[in-house]
Parts: structure tokens; sequence; C-alpha cells
């Protein structure tokens, strides 16, 4: 009896991980085409604002005429998510937080043209947001701009911008500062931005660990973050706790989003696809973008928010460092800007 | 093959365990391999051997080869006490030797950072008396000693189990001191056991990613284990780098394996 039990349960551990190893291996059988299934695979900070989009989006592609649409979503690091659609997950949209990200989809997989970005209006980013810093409250280090990071006995908190996309727009943004302070000189702004990540006691792997790092291990003094992540620290965690300080100057942060062109077309989504992209540019969209503090596009949405979001001098990953393409092999694969101040 | 099987048919097995090795590991591998071979031997080696890699490999063997022998030493007390004391809660502590394995491993790294950062229950104290540990090669090595303990543990054991302690008994009425019975009659029986469990904590400890990232801080040069480089050189799209380290790690893997079932060759022998 115990031999048979045995050979029983033996029996059922082969099957069981055959099937496990073919349900993971096989494609999913397609299912009727309706209702419209979307996949949007995004990033991390925008879990929040697109399980509120995806609702207004469902009710309003009905209200069209569109039928019951259902949005599925992914989140993870920008650069993970973008080599898992490289790899094949079968996303019809992507929202990510760099172009970078979208860039390497288009190059390396061909599901997408190159010159996506001028599908969508203003460079297919329909929200941006920027980088500020969160300091503890009353500001007792009185942190007031990017200078006040160099100083001697402040810490500073960034996730490592090897492994982070909003890390790689904190660096951008010192070192936006530090040209404009020294007058173009790249030397000093490499010092400078080596005197900041000097203070820098910690390197999370990505934006919410070190948010955790800050906020729930009280490490540091500021934390330079996502605007909308500050907001959210601030609102979820407490008024009485942190406060944001808007640096003089900043960068604009264009989280890009694009049709999955070859993917649509084999659903037959493309054009809901492009629906749902669309309807981010409109009222209804922008306003649900702003009430997730990330900063509309559309000029009369802008003015309704506009005691929300400081009013700051920002530049631009194009007009500064000639876009993603040159700025990630100067300042982040190896070798570059970020490794040389870490190399004696 | 012809006796009588629990499990029948040779043929139908042996497919089975081909087949299932296959899809789980070796087309895997062979993958990784195929990925790097695209480099040239020059952009190889490169890749490999940059001082930046370098220094991670200082630190990953050199923080799993400390945690895997103060679990060589911690890891034998612990199997001792476990088999030769009976005490209330036994059960209870034994069970509790295999908590890291079913941990998942981010859980782990983040309670450790809590506890032992500068604000931390432990953290604190420590860091009075000048000792930092989270987010420095101490707390590398306090995370892999967490992750490697149960290895250690689970292989003396059941050889402690078998080992008769009339032996000892024997050794004592022969005259042998405490340390002759340790060094003399126990250690060579143990020993085997003792190095496949330090060897098998030490190569987990050498590719553990999820519960030492949290801990390590990350620091270029300083706190950057070698699978955070891996995951660096994909986070700029370059596959064949990541690949190239990653075989690496393999080579290093499989001459572990190697060793252990040596010992474990020394243990039937």
């Amino acid at each position: 009896m115990k031999k048979i039990s045995r050979f029983i349960r033996d029996f059922l551990w082969i099957v069981g991980s055959l099937l496990t190893v073919s349900v993971a291996v096989l494609p999913a059988p397609a299912r009727a085409a309706d209702p419209v299934t979307l996949f949007n695979v995004s990033y991390d900070p925008t879990r929040e604002l697109y399980a509120d989009y995806n609702k207004a989006f469902s009710a309003y592609w009905q209200s069209k005429g569109g039928g019951a649409v259902d949005v599925k979503q992914s989140h993870g690091g920008s650069g993970k998510q973008a080599r898992a659609v490289i790899d094949g997950l079968e996303a019809d949209v992507v929202t990510l937080a760099l172009a970078y990200d979208i860039d390497a989809i288009a190059d390396k997989s061909g599901l997408l043209p190159k010159d996506w970005q001028a599908k969508l209006p203003n460079n297919s980013s329909p929200y941006t947001s920027t980088i500020v810093f969160l300091v503890r409250k009353g500001n007792p280090k009185a942190i007031k701009d990017w200078d006040d990071l160099v100083k001697p006995g402040v810490a500073v908190v960034t996730p490592n911008p090897k492994t982070s996309g909003g890390a790689r727009w904190n660096l951008l943004a010192a070192w936006g500062y530090a040209l404009k302070k020294f007058g173009n000189d790249e030397g000093k702004a490499k010092d400078f931005v080596a005197a900041l990540f000097k203070n820098v006691p910690v390197l999370d792997s990505g934006a919410r660990g070190s948010t955790t790092t800050f906020v729930g291990r009280g490490i540091g003094d500021v934390l330079l973050a996502w605007e909308n992540e500050a907001f959210l620290a601030v609102n979820e965690l407490g008024k009485d706790k942190f406060e944001i300080v808007v640096p003089s100057v900043s960068i604009l942060a264009e989280p890009p989003v694009a049709v999955v062109e070859k993917n649509a077309a084999k659903h037959k989504t493309a054009d809901a696809a492009k629906a749902y992209l669309d309807y981010l540019y409109s009222t209804e969209g922008q306003e649900i973008a702003a009430k997730h503090y990330y900063r509309p596009r559309d000029a009369a949405v802008a003015a309704k928010y506009a005691s929300k979001f400081p009013k700051l001098n920002l530049i631009t990953i194009d007009e500064v460092f000639g876009g993603w393409s040159k700025a990630q092999p100067k300042f982040f694969n190896d070798g570059g800007v970020f490794d040389q101040i870490y190399a004696k | 093959m012809r006796n009588k099987s629990v499990i029948p048919g040779f043929g139908l097995t042996m497919g089975f365990t081909l087949l299932y090795l296959s899809v789980i590991v070796l087309i895997p591998l062979a993958a990784l391999v195929f990925k790097s071979s695209g480099l040239t031997w020059q952009a190889f080696t490169e890749a490999v051997a940059s001082q930046r890699v370098a220094a991670s490999y200082r630190l990953t063997f050199g923080t799993s080869l400390v945690a895997a022998l103060i679990n060589g030493v911690f890891g034998f007390l612990v199997a001792w006490v476990l088999v030769r004391y009976k005490f209330p809660g036994r059960g209870f502590i034994d069970m509790l030797v295999d908590l890291p394995f079913a941990l998942p491993t981010a859980v782990a790294g983040i309670a450790l950072t809590t506890i032992y950062s500068q604000n931390g229950f432990l953290g604190k104290p420590l860091e009075a008396i000048g000792i930092k540990v989270a987010f420095t090669p101490v707390g590398i090595t306090v995370a892999l000693i967490f992750i490697g303990l149960p290895f250690v543990v689970r292989t003396v054991q059941p050889v402690l189990q078998a080992l008769d302690p009339d032996v000892e008994e024997a050794a004592v009425c022969l005259g042998a001191t405490r340390w002759q019975t340790f060094t003399k009659v126990l250690l060579p029986a143990l020993l085997p056991a003792l190095l496949t469990g330090v060897t098998s904590a030490f190569a987990r400890a050498v590719g553990e990613y999820g519960s030492v990232v949290f801990i390590a801080g990350n620091m270029p040069m300083k706190t950057e284990i070698t699978p955070l480089l891996i995951i660096t050189k994909l986070e700029q799209y370059d596959y064949a780098g990541a690949a190239a380290i990653a075989v690496v790690m393999l080579i290093v893997s499989f001459f572990l394996l190697f060793l252990i079932s040596l010992f474990q060759k020394m243990e039937r022998s």
C-alpha cells in the first residue's frame, strides 16, 4: 500500500510539473473578439492613475458604441517592462517612464515604427512630471535648492540611476542646474554631480525603494522624487511629517505612451488601442492625470489645477541633452558619467 | 534495469527525466551561452573583468564565504542541539530553521534592512558603538547568513542522528579528552556532511539577489553584488554583456556543484 501511494504521489508530481510547464510555455487560446481586451504595460508609479483611467475609458468607449472593453495592466520598472515586451509580452499599448525604453522596443523588436514618438501630440507624452525634493517637516537642514544638496552633512536619498528610470531624471536635473550655474562648463557640472552623489548613503534599486528608505526608515535629509510620488508621500503619510521643496530649476519628465502596432494588429485591437491613448489627451483624461499629480498638457485643465503644481523653470531633455538616445550612453551606460564619478 | 521497480517503465521515466531537465535546466543555460557568444573575446573579457565587475566578485565571493563559514560553525551547533538534546520547544526550533527556505527573499531583505538600518531595532544600538550593518558588506553578510543557515543544519542533522552516542562514550572510556573525542571521533564522521552544507550555503549565497539588494545599498565599487551588475547591464539593453557575467557565475556554480558531489562521495565511502 505504501509503495502504491508513493507511486501515485510521484506520478501526480510528474504530471503536475509537466502541466505547469506546458501551461507556462503554450500560448493561451485566443478568445472571442468581443469584448475587446487591451493590455497596457506600464511602469511602477502609474498604478493608481491607470486604475482610475481604465474605468473612465471603458465608460467612454461604450458610450461611443465600441462595446465592452477590458483593460489589463502590468506594472514594474520601466526598463524591465520594455524588455518583457521585446521578449514577447503581448502589450497593445505601452505607457513607460522614458522614451529610451520605447525606442529600445522599436529598435530591438520592430513591433512599432522608429518614429513612434511623432504619432501623438507633445512627444507622445499626454502628461508630464518633474523632479522635486521631499524634506522632513520644518526643513531642519534648510534645503532650498540644488546647491544645498552638495553641502557636507546633508544626506541625499535617490535610487540607483543604473537600475531606476526616475533616478536618471534626478541626475540629469542636477546636471542641468549645474550647467546653468557654471555657464555650461561640463567639467564643473560633473564635479557638482559627484559632490551630490558623495552625499548619497544608499542607492536603492527603484523609486519606491528609496521612498521606503526615506519615509519608512528615516534615513536622509532629502529625497529626490517624482513630483507625483512626493505628493503621494505627503498626502498618504502625513502633512505633519514631510514637506515638498521645489528647486529653482528642474527637468521636464515626459513619460511617453505608444501603441505597439504589430501586437494590436494581431489582436485586432488597433482602433481601441489608439482611442485608449487619444482619450488621455481629452479633458476627462487630463483631469484624471491631474488628480493623480501628473501635470496635464491641456491648457484649460492646467489652469484649473495651477494651484496644485508650483511654477518652476523646467529644462527639457531634448534641449539640454539632445534626447535620450544621446543622454543614455553619455551618462548611464558602462563607462558613462555616473560610472566616472564613482571610479577612482 | 530489469529488477522490479516501483515506477514502471524505465524508458518512460527516463524520457520524462530528460525532457524535464532539458526544458527546465539545459535549454535556458544553452541560451545563456549562446547570447554571450555574440561577443568578441575582447568584449567578453571587458564585460567580465572590468574594475567594477571585479570589485563585485570580491564582494560577492568574500561575503558569501564569510557567511558560509559562520553558518558552518553555528549551523553545526544548531544541528547538535537539535539532535542531542530533548527540550520543550525543540520541534518549534526545528521548524524555525526552515523559515529562510520558505520566506520570500525580498521579505527577508526588507525585514533585515528595517532591523539593521541606522534607526532600526538592532541598527541603532550597533551604530552607537560604531558598527554600521545595513548598506555595508557586513549587512550583506548578515542576509547571506540568514538564507544559508538551513543548508548546513539540514545536511549535518541526519548524519549526526545516525552517529551513535555510544561511540563517543567508548572514546571517553578509552581515556580520550573532550577535544580528542571531538577532533578524532566526531569530526571525521561529520566533516563530509559539514563541507557539503557549507558549500551549498556558499553556492546559494553567490547567486542571491532578492534579499541582498535591499540591505546592500548598491553603492558602486563598494556594495554592488554581481547579480546586481547583471541587472544593470540588462537595463542598458546590453544582453550580451549580462549573459557574459552570467556565464562566469555559471562556471563558478558548476565548480561548486563538483565540490559538493565530491564531498558527498567522501561521505558515502
